[in-house]
């Protein structure tokens, strides 16, 4: 399965593969797909499933209802590497394994961000968190593309500085 | 024409690092005729090198060697690996620093007798004082183009002084302005160019606009042929000879390669926590506890200030990126007031970190929508940075590492550090003043943030009258070896309230001038 055979799919197609990872990420044979099949991410260590997990553990991260999904996947997509897949493994059955002492079927499966936040509290001081956690905030902070969403503006010196663009520019002091 | 000198060579000046200290002394003593090989473990990277991008900046001039840390000290939690953050190349630190220059207020020099004994303290004054500094001061704030110093007229505020100073007066604070910064105000008076507003002071000033040792007394000190810089040198030891003088020191070239340069003189300025541990890692068996170490305050007593951040949160834009990135002070509370709690005193001045280093020192290790949403008000984000006096301790130390070594197989250091009550104290208060500055400004959320990695450090091979209180005396000569010199902000008694560089540049220009006129005398 390629990026490019996603175009062929259609929606309902995507959705019957898909496991109960919410609205977030459609789980395919070998990717997981935006519901809208905007965006994929194809995996080839680890499976779709751990995907959308790791993605969905991102979003309960770091939350911010403004980025897309595709920053997101971006920032965990390291992890489907053949040295990590263990590590994955692992964590994310500590992680299953937590949501069910909390009485939910899997982390992914439930519905509420409240919910899964208490499971991850379970496990946050653990090295599955603390690696998931501190990696996204390079993997995803460090992405210039969602900088504007938060109105930074990086660098300004190939446009000669601030002195003439408004560096004192507030109004409302 | 830049001097080449010979590995046998014993009649040179042998400087270690190349930052303030140690890039001023290389070129004061040049400019005096005196020969001088500078080893830096860095390389070297020019305006045109400097990368305004925070992590790849990070990258390219943060000293990343490995350092282990200890103590109840927030930095030991949140950056285990990373006490520091200092940079290794030509010009060191000075390529990082915001450029915030202030001298000592007088009674700072007399720590102890001001403040008196302070349990769990190590106070000591300074063998020094203001009167004595002042005109190295003076040479000091002509040497880095110190605004509102001579002629310089201030620098412009931007939108986060801009917040900050409706603040402060707000809170009827007083001394409020744009700083005494080392970085071009005017084109009329300096040659360099001025401040174009661009952001990223911490990431190497692209403008060369802010004055850095890499760019001014490394090239000065080069065009007058006495000068040579080897970078890309990391020092592993300082030899002597049977009769205690330092007669050479070993180091590594970037291939790895061990040489031995010869020296008459041997002056560290590695910065606070390299230049204890090449003491220690120089033991030897005339000096088993490490050179310059007769008193065992070789990497004692390391301070770091109190520091900390507020950040807060508007209801419209502030955009405190744009601009210079510390241009705004207030010294109302730098005063001695044990009224507030606490001895010495703090300064509050702007500061402003950019998305991506935002995310990592907000608030280390949080997470969640506390978190998030947070950041999700970048935009309308003000800041400012705590920068107090911390009391030196003797167990706040820099120590060699048991088992762990660095790429050359030399052992790496321990950062350890614990706050003192008066440290936590003098902190509280000042997340307390610089939140309600902004809250009388209108913030809608305030954030006290945790201290960075260190960036002042300072201490480790103190100053003393008393040679079994310190390392060295008033002039950075170490009290045990009259030919080994402590060039760097680890000679530094106590840490007072002020941002280190102008007075480690004061003393390093004051320096040179003992150095040169004892080498004249045939002293040293």
């Amino acid at each position: 399965m390629t990026k490019h055979d996603l175009r062929g799919l259609t929606r309902r197609q995507l959705l019957t593969r898909s496991l109960s990872a919410g609205a977030l990420a459609v789980v395919g044979t070998g990717f997981i797909a935006a519901p809208d099949a905007a965006w994929a991410v194809e995996v080839t260590a680890i499976t779709p499933e751990q995907m959308a997990t790791l993605l969905q553990m991102a979003r309960d991260i770091y939350p911010h209802d403004q980025v897309a999904d595709k920053f997101y996947a971006v920032a965990v997509k390291g992890y489907d590497a053949e040295d990590r897949k263990e590590f994955v493994a692992a964590g994310i059955a500590e992680l299953d394994a937590a949501a069910k002492a909390q009485g939910h079927a899997a982390y992914a499966s439930i519905g509420w961000e409240e919910d899964r936040v208490k499971v991850l509290q379970a496990i946050e001081t653990g090295t599955f968190f603390q690696t998931v956690r501190s990696g996204l905030v390079t993997g995803l902070y460090n992405q210039k593309e969602i900088w504007p969403i938060f109105g930074y503006q990086g660098e300004s010196f190939s446009q000669g500085g601030y002195i003439e663009r408004g560096f004192n520019d507030i109004d409302w002091l | 024409m830049v001097a080449k000198f010979d590995l046998n060579d014993d009649s040179v000046v042998v400087i270690i690092g190349t930052g303030a200290g140690g890039g001023v002394l290389a070129n004061e003593l040049a400019q005096k005729g005196v020969k001088v090989v500078a080893l830096e473990a860095g390389g070297r990277y020019l305006p045109e090198d400097y990368i305004n991008d925070e992590w790849e900046s990070f990258g390219q001039l943060a000293w990343l060697d490995a350092r282990t840390t200890s103590g109840d000290w927030r930095v030991a939690k949140d950056f285990s690996g990373l006490p520091a953050w200092i940079v290794k190349a030509v010009g060191g630190t000075t390529t990082h620093w915001a450029g915030a220059s202030i001298r000592f207020q007088d009674h700072e020099w007399k720590a102890l007798s001001t403040y008196g004994e302070v349990e769990g303290a190590n106070l000591l004054d300074w063998p020094i004082d203001g009167a004595e500094m002042a005109p190295w001061y003076e040479k000091a704030e002509e040497k880095l183009g110190v605004t509102r110093t001579g002629n310089r007229p201030g620098l412009p505020g931007n939108n986060n002084y801009l917040v900050f100073e409706k603040g402060a007066k707000s809170l009827g604070y007083k001394e409020v302005h744009t700083g005494r910064m080392a970085i071009q105000s005017s084109d009329e008076t300096g040659n360099r160019i001025s401040c174009q507003q661009t952001g990223f002071c911490f990431q190497g000033c692209k403008w060369g606009a802010k004055w850095s040792a890499a760019y001014t007394d490394i090239p000065e000190g080069e065009a007058t042929g006495n000068l040579e810089v080897r970078d890309r040198s990391h020092v592993a030891k300082i030899l002597h000879d049977e009769t205690g003088k330092v007669t050479a020191v070993e180091y590594f070239d970037k291939d790895g390669n061990k040489h031995t340069q010869k020296a008459r003189i041997v002056c560290v300025a590695g910065n606070t926590i390299e230049s204890p541990r090449l003491l220690l890692n120089s033991a030897s068996e005339m000096f088993p506890n490490g050179l310059a170490n007769s008193s065992d305050q070789v990497g004692r007593n390391y301070m770091r200030h109190v520091t900390g951040s507020v950040y807060a949160i508007f209801d419209k834009p502030v955009r405190m990126w744009r601009g210079t990135t510390m241009a705004g002070i207030v010294q109302d509370e730098a005063r001695h007031d044990p009224s507030r709690g606490f001895v010495g005193g703090y300064e509050l001045e702007t500061l402003s970190l950019g998305l991506p280093f935002m995310a990592a020192f907000l608030n280390p290790g949080g997470w969640g929508r506390g978190f998030t949403t947070a950041l999700d008000h970048y935009e309308n984000m003000a800041g400012m940075w705590i920068v107090g006096e911390d009391i030196p301790q003797a167990d706040n130390r820099v120590t060699l590492h048991p088992e762990q070594k660095d790429q050359w197989g030399l052992p790496i250091p321990n950062v350890h550090y614990s706050d003192h009550p008066n440290d936590i104290a003098m902190r509280d208060h000042a997340y307390k003043q610089g939140m309600a500055m902004y809250e009388a400004v209108g913030a809608t959320r305030a954030f006290p943030t945790p201290p960075y990695p260190s960036t002042h450090n300072l201490g480790t091979n103190r100053m003393s009258e008393d040679p079994t209180k310190g390392v060295c005396n008033k002039w950075g000569q170490t009290h045990d070896i009259a030919n080994l010199f402590i060039s760097d902000g680890s000679q530094f008694t106590t840490g007072a309230a002020e941002n280190p560089t102008l007075t480690i540049v004061a003393l390093a220009i004051r320096q040179a001038d003992h150095i040169a006129r004892e080498m004249s005398a045939g002293n040293i």
